[in-house]
């Protein structure tokens, strides 16, 4: 700590930082442009200048960059001296003068840096009246508008997009006041992080080409605390609604999770929430009732109607489904409402094998699970064939800046602070911390690597048993090649020596074996570490959907499986089944799942989106989505996070926990997802933290509720007025903390409810700093959310993990961003960045097939044939073969030994191919930035 | 191996293959870096000794060979005011309108150019032999007003010293006088 003096006021800061930083923390205001919190310094706008004072005698002072200004103790300077001020001013002056007069067509109005930054500086009047540079704009594919005429070139975009997420095709072209950011050539921004330009850009050159569909103000937008669904990594998310639409999604600050930044999927996927499949109102399938299939005997029912069709339905035994993308509350209800014994996870067999292999390493002393910020600090990471890019993608951006830090290190010991960004990038050049992937194909982190092995699971745990036995000789494992033993010698060695070592890898592969030897290398190293250090080792896994954890852990210490529940469901061993939120063609065998229904048992499904599954159902009830319900999610480090709705369903919508909670549905109000989680953790100890989930929730109603709205919130009385002269009544939330309304307490620098970041003379999301206990620190009053699990179990020994058969041709099961998650790939935007099925070869097999690239192969497997367009790719698995089944074809039948053949090729075929593996991110031996 | 983009965002730009000359100057520049991106610049240097310009095509084959985006690569190119992105005529006349060359009346001998070539700043002439291009100093400034041109300095330029080079190069006299 130091002590300064800021216009005569002292202050305590931290010496580690530079000025504009500390002063940003000690909530003074001053301007800024190409600093980002993220991403430090580089001095390039010369927006925040400041006086700095040799000593108390010197009376002048001299300018300094207060981004480019280390804390030095005792120093004095000055924010408000007339000459800072002054410079301020004309430094602002010249960064506008190409800047159009846009601001009330500017879809960043109203949230704009570049506003706030010049109110604060006092430039109103343009002096500049000669001609103003022009640019000619990109079309940069479905979720970005460009505007280049906008910007004011303070470098942030290209920082963030090359720099911080390792993008390759957005750049800086020409110079001086020609610069352009931009594409060479026009074409979609490829990186999974492009959509965090809408928000690092201070101004209106990037913004969200899915919300200019249906455009509305900050101001005007209803936001809550909600968290994002996508994956399990439990993003903090901003959702904005406007006349029952949901409008966009922008990131919430989360200190141990997200920070700034939001991948695409999250960030795009929103519009699921608008789409013409949404499940609308209940329908009752009468025909099949009498034999009949016939769609047109649907009947459609109010509320009331459905909720007493449901009753009468779900007499007697009950088989109950539960969900992973579905909320803990709606899990609770459903398991309530049938009993332990009758409940079943909906996750898959193998799934489920995984999930339950990970709780109980969540609980080994012995290893840790680090949080998203956590990922960033290690100093080696083993990756293990999770292709984190495209399935958690938040993670793998962690893991790129975990690499960097052996720059860092290098930049400590040359005595440069870590903030000091260009310098420490020049200093370090393509030193990077050692990041190993195991994969069964080239990944969108391979160009960070140090070390890449392409091998399919069975060789992935080869390799692991070998690591595991150099770290620990008392490892008992099969004797391997020379080559193999070297190549995990050097594995071993990498880990060892790191302070911070860390294994990362998921479950996409439904490997239980694989779980196992990964933790088995885990042990070994905190074996070998011992000694050293006691600090546990940092393990963790990726969870595929947003409540998988919490699912898992509704369902321990239950045997019951789907496959189980299924052949209950088929030989008719119950009276009616409930299935919630979910499609189970996506969780079992297609012959399976139509053994269960031709069963013939009276079949009630919840679900927000019509499906292949729920178009079964003899009961389809209209369930709200998780922007319109509040649930709490349990991420992958089995953290418990609340999310509220962001605006009430329109009826006879309901949440899912509403229509499965028997109640006189005609009393108001329904139970409330307080009350699940209250009553649940009371009644099981292993719940009990969500108790103090709930506490932070009381606390707050205790007082007056939070708005959702802004105070500026517009047209409440007129909004509706085409359907009523009078303004109608704000809907009540008495389930909530929260109103819908502008009303209530305003948050000023309280975050424990932050619907969305601003504050006064901050409009933008960068309004955020203004709740941070200080700059990137903790959220004032912030609700983290609650590990569910503790450190409670037994350091286990080694678990033997089962040999798997190397012989046979069984494909591995290729994950995508866009498209590879049932929900978000029904937005409209995601839908443009996604591809249909197609199966990914290397040459050598190619050539044995004779097929050429984007080809086309038949793929039999048991009794399903398919025939899949084919990607050639380098970098695969020795004969290995890739499955993208793009939620449409059987992955379990798919996964049983495959026979494969070449199909003639037809032009036309041939063409739509390469037309779907157009935007596909998949870039081969790609040396990307590394380039030495 | 040559880094090799299988299936992304699809570029209309199919690369050219490099000639032969232009891989052997290239691999010299590399084996004097460290770093294959450092070479970025020399390498568009020697593509445009080669071709005249450097095109799209070109672009794409150097950022292949360096293993790196040619938006990356773009990015190089168009810094440089003197990398040319666009065809110019055989011949370029870099023409300083900078200070000294402004007060020794520079702007009379670029209308006088102009005037024979019938061409304006950034301007190539109809049968592709001259290209018109405004520099900001060629640091021979107690010389002005100059001019390079194919690499040769021309100093203490007047409009009978313009016509006289334009001469030599067989430009009609007619030529723009229209």
């Amino acid at each position: 700590m130091a002590k300064i003096s800021i216009d005569g006021i002292q202050y305590e800061v931290n010496a580690a930082n530079n000025l504009l930083q500390e002063c940003l923390s000690q909530g003074l205001d001053l301007p800024y442009f190409c600093w980002h919190p993220c991403m430090g310094s580089v001095g390039a706008c010369r927006q925040c200048a400041v006086k700095q004072y040799r000593d108390a005698d010197d009376t002048k002072g001299t300018l300094v960059m207060a981004c480019m200004t280390p804390i030095t103790d005792g120093g004095i300077y000055s924010i408000q001296d007339s000459q800072a001020v002054d410079f301020r001013s004309h430094v602002i002056e010249s960064l506008m003068i190409s800047h159009p007069h846009d601001c009330p067509v500017c879809e960043e109005g109203g949230e704009c840096h570049l506003q706030d930054m010049t109110q604060m500086s006092g430039h109103n009047y343009r002096r500049y009246d000669f001609q103003k540079v022009t640019h000619r704009n990109q079309n940069l594919g479905p979720f970005l508008n460009h505007e280049m005429n906008r910007c004011i070139a303070c470098y942030r975009c290209v920082r963030f997009y090359g720099d911080y997420a390792g993008g390759s095709d957005l750049v800086a072209l020409a110079s001086h006041h020609h610069v352009y950011f931009g594409r060479h050539e026009e074409g979609t921004l490829e990186n999974e992080f492009s959509g965090n330009l809408v928000e690092v850009c201070p101004t209106g050159v990037f913004t969200d080409k899915t919300f200019s569909a249906h455009y509305s103000r900050k101001w005007d937008l209803q936001t809550a605390p909600s968290i994002c669904s996508g994956c399990g990594v439990g993003c903090n998310t901003s959702p904005g609604e406007r006349y029952g639409s949901l409008r966009r999604i922008v990131n919430r600050y989360h200190h141990d999770i997200n920070g700034y930044f939001l991948c695409d999927r999250g960030r795009f996927g929103y519009d699921a929430n608008n789409s013409p499949q949404r499940v609308t109102e209940p329908v009752f399938a009468q025909a099949r009732i009498n034999g009949n299939s016939e769609a047109s005997a649907h009947k459609s029912m109010t509320a009331l109607e459905a909720a007493r069709q449901f009753e009468a339905m779900t007499g007697g035994e009950v088989i109950g489904i539960g969900s992973p993308r579905a909320s803990l509350e709606s899990n609770i209800a459903l398991l309530q409402r049938v009993g332990a014994e009758n409940f079943y996870p909906g996750l898959s067999d193998g799934e489920l094998a995984c999930v339950r292999e990970v709780l109980l390493l969540l609980r080994e002393p012995g290893l840790h699970c680090p949080d998203i910020r956590g990922l960033e600090q290690c100093d080696c990471v083993l990756l293990v064939d999770e292709d984190l890019s495209n399935t958690s993608a938040r993670m793998a951006l962690a893991l790129r800046q975990a690499t960097r830090n052996a720059a860092t290190a290098m930049a400590t010991a040359a005595r440069i602070p870590p903030w000091q960004d260009a310098a420490v990038r020049e200093l370090a050049q393509h030193e990077r911390s050692p990041l190993i992937i195991l994969s069964p194909q080239g990944t969108r982190l391979d160009d960070v690597a140090s070390d890449t092995f392409l091998g399919t699971v069975a060789q992935q745990i080869r390799l692991l048993n070998a690591i595991s036995r150099c770290l620990d000789p008392h490892f008992d494992a099969p004797v391997e090649s020379p080559e193999l033993v070297a190549r995990a010698e050097t594995i071993a060695g990498a880990l060892v020596q790191a302070t911070r070592p860390c294994l990362v890898s998921g479950i996409s592969a439904q490997s239980p074996a694989l779980i196992q030897a990964t933790a088995n290398v885990a042990r070994a190293l905190r074996i070998r570490r011992k000694g050293e250090t006691e600090s546990p080792v940092d393990l963790c896994f990726a969870m595929p959907e947003a409540n998988t954890l919490g699912l898992a852990l509704l369902a321990e210490g239950s045997a019951n499986t789907l496959s189980a529940a299924l052949s209950r469901l088929a030989q008719g061993k119950a009276d009616a089944a409930i299935v919630l939120e979910n499609d189970l063609f996506r969780r079992a065998p297609a012959a399976q799942v139509n053994a269960a229904l031709a069963g013939q048992l009276p079949l009630v499904v919840l679900d927000h989106l019509h499906n292949a599954f729920n178009a079964h159902a003899r009961l389809l009830l209209p369930a709200a989505s998780p922007a319109e319900s509040n649930g709490s999610w349990v991420n992958y480090e089995a953290r418990a996070q609340s999310a509220y709705r962001v605006f009430a369903p329109k009826e006879p919508l309901r949440a899912s926990y509403e229509w499965l909670t028997p109640a006189d549905p005609v009393q108001l109000p329904l139970i409330g997802s307080e009350e699940i989680l209250a009553q649940f953790a009371s009644a099981h100890p292993g719940f009990a933290a969500l108790r103090k989930l709930l506490t932070q929730r009381e606390g707050l109603s205790a007082v007056m509720k939070s708005p959702r709205q802004l105070p500026r919130y517009s047209g409440r009385t007129a909004m509706q007025a085409d359907k009523h002269v009078h303004e109608y009544r704000q809907t009540l939330d008495p389930q909530s903390p929260l109103s819908f309304s502008m009303e209530g307490v305003p948050l000023q620098k309280d975050s424990s409810l932050l619907s969305v970041a601003w504050a006064p003379g901050w409009n933008s999301n960068q309004a955020i700093s203004k709740f941070q206990q200080e700059i990137n620190g903790e959220l004032q009053q912030g609700c983290k959310g609650v590990h569910l699990l503790t450190r409670d179990g037994v350091d286990a020994s080694y678990t033997q993990t089962a040999q798997l058969s190397e012989k046979t041709l069984s494909p591995y099961f290729i994950s995508h961003l866009f498209g590879g998650e049932e929900i978000s790939a029904e937005a409209a935007a995601i839908q443009a960045r996604a591809s249909g099925p197609y199966a990914c070869i290397d040459d050598k097999r190619a050539r044995e097939l004779g097929v050429n690239q984007h080809g086309r192969i038949a793929v039999h497997a048991g009794e399903l044939s398919v025939t899949l367009p084919v990607l050639i790719r380098q970098r695969i698995a020795p004969g290995g073969i890739g499955i993208y089944c793009a939620g449409e074809l059987d992955r379990f039948t798919l996964a049983q030994e495959l026979r494969v053949e070449a199909v003639a090729e037809e032009p036309d075929m041939l063409l739509r191919s390469r037309e779907m593996f157009r935007h596909l991110l998949i870039n081969d031996s790609w040396q990307g930035r590394n380039g030495a | 191996m040559n880094s090799q983009i299988i299936a992304s965002t699809a570029s209309k730009v199919v690369a050219r293959a490099l000639t032969e000359q232009e891989r052997h100057e290239i691999d010299h520049e590399l084996s004097l870096y460290p770093d294959k991106r450092a070479v970025g610049l020399e390498a568009l240097k020697i593509v445009q000794k080669h071709q005249g310009w450097v095109s799209d095509e070109s672009l794409h084959a150097v950022a292949d060979y360096l293993g790196m985006s040619a938006h990356e690569l773009d990015g190089v190119a168009t810094f440089f005011n003197l990398i040319f992105r666009q065809p110019v005529g055989r011949r370029v006349m870099l023409f300083c309108d900078s200070v000294s060359c402004y007060i020794m009346g520079c702007e009379n001998i670029k209308a006088h150019i102009s005037k024979r070539l019938g061409i304006d700043y950034g301007e190539t002439t109809a049968d592709g032999e001259f290209t018109l291009i405004p520099v900001p100093c060629l640091g021979d400034c107690d010389k002005a007003p100059v001019m390079l041109l194919d690499g040769e300095q021309q100093r203490r330029l007047t409009p009978e010293k313009i016509d006289a080079l334009l001469d030599k190069a067989g430009v009609p006299s007619s030529l723009g006088n229209e």
